[in-house]
């Protein structure tokens, strides 16, 4: 049994339809990339995987026993989070917050969750800073722990290194390839870079005026990438 | 300086000096605890947004007749809170112009409807008593005091308790959403928190300044502060310790009271601007 299935998914705002009959599964250990061009809906597809936004119609199952409140995501950062006051530790343990329920505040082992999961993301020095004062890169990478903080299971990102410089790029993206291989959580992940996407994602979901989903492998073959790999425009 | 104190400890044996005292550092502490996630959400004049419709109820309430106006001021404003900060991003006008735009509606409304009624021969005496606070706090009753010790400690008590589920939806509502905690029911709450605030702070500064005591404490704080927790407790200490001084300072030299408090706050920002800039370098 797959861990999301989307069946005939459509997808817009009011009467726009962005998305059309969309059709995917992703298994668990899988790494799938999105890819298409800027307003073709990935975003909007990744919002509607985690219940925050409704389809015009078609559904999105979840199955091996995940539940909607188990999914890690990395939202792209926004204004108020760059100059937000608070520590790394305290963002970190805020990935708690939705297995906690009404219960007021946290138990140890949501720390020593939060403990863990910076370990994990080597940010576990920065534990006092102030997330304001951190490096990009550093910031994606308390994202992620919080998102870690959530799931053992399957994690959504958008644009985990949009605005970070290419060296720092490639260590989030080993970080988040280790974290598919050895800790066996599948990985959604929208992105820019068709060369990081075909290097490391096993799935690739393209969406254009052609949707292509399968293994990365048929997709570096196919048609679309030829024209995206040849600077061309895919068509 | 003896002659300050003996003055002082000589207005203090008056109740209604301790009653003014007791009721505005409550409610200072109040709003400033519910300042750092306003400010943080980019809703920093809400406060001055309600109390604005606030005010227009209560001229409402007091054009009808209405022996106690709270009856028809705090559900209006409660409800004016929600439609705010729960519209989200689903509101098709949001944020600055929603409060904008309903702030100066209800202002506009409340002022023609008091001088087309007119409950009292001193219309803009009354409307300056609503905007400006003046002595509105030296004039409060036992039931009063009682009533805001009450709401008070309710709404510290509601903030302890939803003190991690606020930092999340602060910080990354879609995220808090997306990871299954109940983001409506909390803002929901927080929205009746906040408008019951401001409803109780208007009588302390009036409609105008009140914007003040919830944003200045907050400011203060993040100027020095690199954690979520430390903003919150040393603004609400600084909230406390400007309405203690403003008020003392204001009874003493006779100034409004909401204005000194005011000014208070608007010191301690500059004094810590300047600390948080020399600790930087």
């Amino acid at each position: 049994m797959a861990q999301i299935s989307c069946k005939d998914l459509c997808l817009g705002y009011e009467s726009r339809r962005i998305i059309e009959d969309l059709s995917f599964e992703v298994h668990s250990g899988d790494y799938l990339c999105i890819l298409g061009e800027n307003g073709s809906g990935k975003t909007t597809l990744m919002r509607t995987l985690l219940g925050l936004h409704k389809p015009i119609a078609g559904a999105v199952e979840l199955g091996d026993d995940l539940k909607q409140s188990e999914i890690g995501y990395l939202p792209q950062q926004t204004q108020v989070q760059r100059d937000f006051p608070a520590s790394v530790e305290e963002i970190v343990l805020s990935g708690c917050g939705g297995r906690r329920g009404i219960s007021p505040f946290y138990t140890k082992q949501d720390r020593q969750t939060a403990l863990d999961a910076m370990e994990r993301m080597d940010i576990l020095p920065l534990k006092k800073r102030c997330y304001r004062e951190l490096s990009g890169g550093q910031q994606q990478r308390v994202l992620l722990a919080r998102a870690l903080c959530a799931t053992k299971k399957l994690l959504l990102l958008d644009e985990p290194v949009s605005g970070l410089d290419p060296r720092v790029s490639m260590d989030m993206y080993r970080s988040i390839y280790e974290l598919n291989k050895e800790d066996g959580i599948t990985v959604i992940m929208i992105s820019h870079d068709i060369n990081a996407a075909i290097r490391y994602a096993s799935h690739i979901l393209y969406i254009g005026k052609e949707i292509f989903f399968g293994r990365s492998d048929d997709f570096v073959s196919g048609d679309i990438a030829r024209g995206l790999l040849t600077g061309g425009d895919g068509r | 300086m003896t002659e300050l104190i003996d003055k002082l400890l000589m207005y203090l044996e008056f109740p209604f000096v301790r009653h003014a005292l007791i009721v505005g550092v409550l409610v200072s502490l109040c709003a400033s605890l519910l300042g750092v996630t306003l400010v943080l959400k980019r809703f920093s004049f809400i406060g001055d947004g309600l109390s604005h419709v606030a005010f227009g109820a209560m001229s409402v309430a007091a054009v009808v007749g209405l022996s106690n106006e709270m009856t028809l001021v705090l559900p209006v404003t409660v409800a004016a809170a929600i439609l705010l900060l729960c519209g989200g991003q689903r509101a098709k006008i949001k944020g600055d112009a929603a409060v904008a735009m309903i702030s100066v509606s209800a202002l506009a409304v409340g002022y023609m409807l008091m001088s087309i009624f007119p409950s009292s021969g001193n219309v803009s005496g009354d409307v300056c008593t609503t905007l400006f606070g003046s002595t509105l706090i030296l004039t409060l009753s036992k039931t009063e005091v009682w009533l805001c010790v009450v709401l008070s400690l309710a709404v510290v008590t509601a903030f302890v308790l939803m003190y991690n589920k606020i930092f999340s939806i602060t910080f990354d509502e879609d995220f808090a959403r997306a990871t299954g905690l109940g983001v409506g029911v909390y803002n929901v709450i927080l929205a009746t928190v906040i408008a019951v605030v401001i409803v109780l702070a208007m009588n302390l500064v009036g409609s105008l300044l009140i914007s003040a005591l919830v944003v200045f404490p907050a400011l203060s704080a993040m100027r020095v502060c690199r954690s979520f927790k430390r903003v919150t407790v040393l603004s609400a200490v600084i909230a406390v310790g400007c309405s203690l001084v403003g008020l003392v300072v204001s009874i003493l030299a006779g100034t409004p009271v909401g204005s000194t408090i005011v000014v208070a706050d608007i010191a301690v920002f500059l004094i810590f601007t300047v600390v948080g800039a020399v600790r930087r370098k």
